[in-house]
């Protein structure tokens, strides 16, 4: 059997092809393309968790990350971490230098001696629980997700430790647990919400540097701290969307 | 319909419906209950049992230390701060003994002398001028700094 060979004319092909485009956006138009997100805020009452650390309170105990190390098992060695606190101390000389001796469990030195320092402060780091999480979207099973609460969670009995989601969260705050050989992260402990407890790691702070809470409800304690201080979230430009708000956080924070 | 086009769509029948079969055994029940994900998840994940419990609970039992934390500057801290973790102190004191612990060392963490500390939250002492070796709850009451 032979194939059948058809001329095309060049009207023809015009013709064609702009039918086609025509076509396509039309469909576009009439549903428009929409960027699939795990989670949207949910409408009118749900809870969105949301995350406020006012750095002008930390005593860098670093109580959160050994409470939260004990709470959820996290391994001792080799160092992961599921929050930890950094040490900042800029110098007169404009160098920038970041100490955190193991999560700041250990403790923390000042390197340089009290009249080099320019300015010096702790950042507590954990999780943002972005909005828009890079590391759910590149998950090729389906084990890192987003809670309707908006908390980034990972199905440890789905995951195939990959990596992928490792690599993509620009805050570094995901970890492929040495044992299990899947990854294991910050749950803002799920477990403790569920029973009306608060996280670990908020318990823990003496000093009442952190908050979280319902984003949703405007009267919320984190609500009202993100009203009125000056806040701002980490790596803003990689529109991560990320919901843990940072009360004067400087602009050597990365 | 050439021949050829008539093989390549059934072989591509086969192989969507092989893909559909699939789907259909692999797919967890509770897929897209929520999301794109198991929906049972969060319960395997909010079932794990909490081991910090909070203050309210050991002022329960240790009433005369709640009353006494509570009016001091430490009321902030934690008992499981100091403590450890309390779940299991909590079902069986007598058998679950708490941490208890030694001191300098401990009270060094929040206390020690750093520049990066702010001095309005929290006040710091060098700790070995301060106490000349002795340890810290020798002088200080660790639930209450001033008594
Ligand atoms: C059910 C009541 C109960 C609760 C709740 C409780 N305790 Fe106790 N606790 C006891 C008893 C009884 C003892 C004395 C045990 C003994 O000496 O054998 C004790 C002893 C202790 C001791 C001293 C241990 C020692 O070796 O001398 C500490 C510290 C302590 N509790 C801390 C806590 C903390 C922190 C919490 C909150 C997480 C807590 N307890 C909650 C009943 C309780
Ligand atoms: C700042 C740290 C700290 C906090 C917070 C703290 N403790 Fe203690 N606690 C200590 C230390 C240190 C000792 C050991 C005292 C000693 O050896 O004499 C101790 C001893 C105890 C003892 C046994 C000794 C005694 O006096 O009978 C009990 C019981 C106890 N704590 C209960 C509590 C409870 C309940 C809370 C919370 C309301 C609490 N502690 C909070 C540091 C702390
Ligand atoms: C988890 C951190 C933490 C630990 C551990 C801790 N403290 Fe404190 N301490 C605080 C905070 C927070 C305050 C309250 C400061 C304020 O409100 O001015 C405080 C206040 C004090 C004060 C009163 C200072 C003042 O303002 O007059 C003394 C004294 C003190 N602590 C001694 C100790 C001793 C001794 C220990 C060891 C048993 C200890 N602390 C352990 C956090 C801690
Ligand atoms: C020999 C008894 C003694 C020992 C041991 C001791 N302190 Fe004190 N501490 C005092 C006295 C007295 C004061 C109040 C006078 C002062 O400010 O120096 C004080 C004050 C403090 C203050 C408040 C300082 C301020 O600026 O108001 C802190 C914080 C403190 N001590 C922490 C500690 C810590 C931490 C240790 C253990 C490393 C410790 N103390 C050991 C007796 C002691």
């Amino acid at each position: 059997m032979a194939i059948e060979k058809k001329n095309f004319s060049r009207r023809d092909f015009i013709k064609h092809t702009s039918m086609f485009a025509g076509g396509v956006v039309f469909v576009s138009l009439m549903n428009p393309m929409k960027v699939v997100y795990a989670t949207k805020k949910p409408e009118g009452k749900g809870k969105w968790y949301g995350i406020a650390i006012d750095i002008e309170k930390c005593i860098g105990c670093a109580n959160c990350a050994r409470t939260c190390k004990i709470e959820n098992d996290v391994h001792k060695e080799p160092f992961f971490f599921r929050n930890w606190v950094e040490q900042y101390t800029i110098t007169n000389d404009d160098e920038i230098l970041v100490s955190s001796p193991n999560g700041g469990i250990d403790g923390f030195e000042q390197p340089v001696p009290e009249e080099d320092i320019y300015k010096t402060f702790f950042v507590p780091k954990m999780c943002n629980h972005c909005a828009k999480s890079p590391c759910t979207q590149v998950c090729p099973v389906g084990a890192s997700f987003e809670s309707p609460e908006g908390v980034a969670l990972v199905d440890q009995t789905y995951c195939i430790g990959c990596g992928y989601c490792v690599q993509a969260c620009p805050y570094g705050c995901r970890y492929i647990d040495p044992e299990k050989g899947v990854v294991d992260k910050c749950t803002l402990c799920y477990h403790r919400l569920k029973d009306g407890l608060d996280p670990a790691c908020m318990m823990a702070c003496p000093t009442h540097a952190r908050i979280y809470g319902d984003l949703n409800d405007k009267e919320s304690e984190v609500s009202l701290f993100i009203k009125e201080h000056n806040c701002a979230v980490l790596k803003q430009q990689l529109n991560t969307v990320p919901k843990l708000y940072y009360n004067a956080l400087s602009q050597e924070v990365h | 319909m050439p021949l050829q086009v008539k093989r390549l769509l059934l072989a591509f029948a086969v192989f969507i419906g092989i893909m559909l079969g699939l789907k259909y055994f692999l797919t967890p029940d509770s897929w897209r209950e929520y999301g794109p994900y198991r929906g049972k998840a969060l319960i395997e994940i909010a079932d794990k049992v909490p081991k910090y419990v909070d203050m309210e609970t050991c002022i329960m039992c240790h009433d005369s230390i709640g009353e006494l934390k509570i009016q001091g500057l430490h009321k902030s801290i934690q008992c499981e701060i100091c403590h450890g973790p309390g779940y299991l102190h909590v079902d069986e004191p007598e058998i679950n003994k708490m941490k208890l612990p030694a001191g300098s060392e401990f009270c060094i963490q929040c206390h020690a002398r750093n520049a990066a500390r702010p001095d309005k939250i929290i006040k710091q002492v060098d700790a070995a001028e301060h106490s000349e070796g002795e340890n810290c709850i020798s002088c200080h009451n660790p639930h209450e700094p001033w008594l």
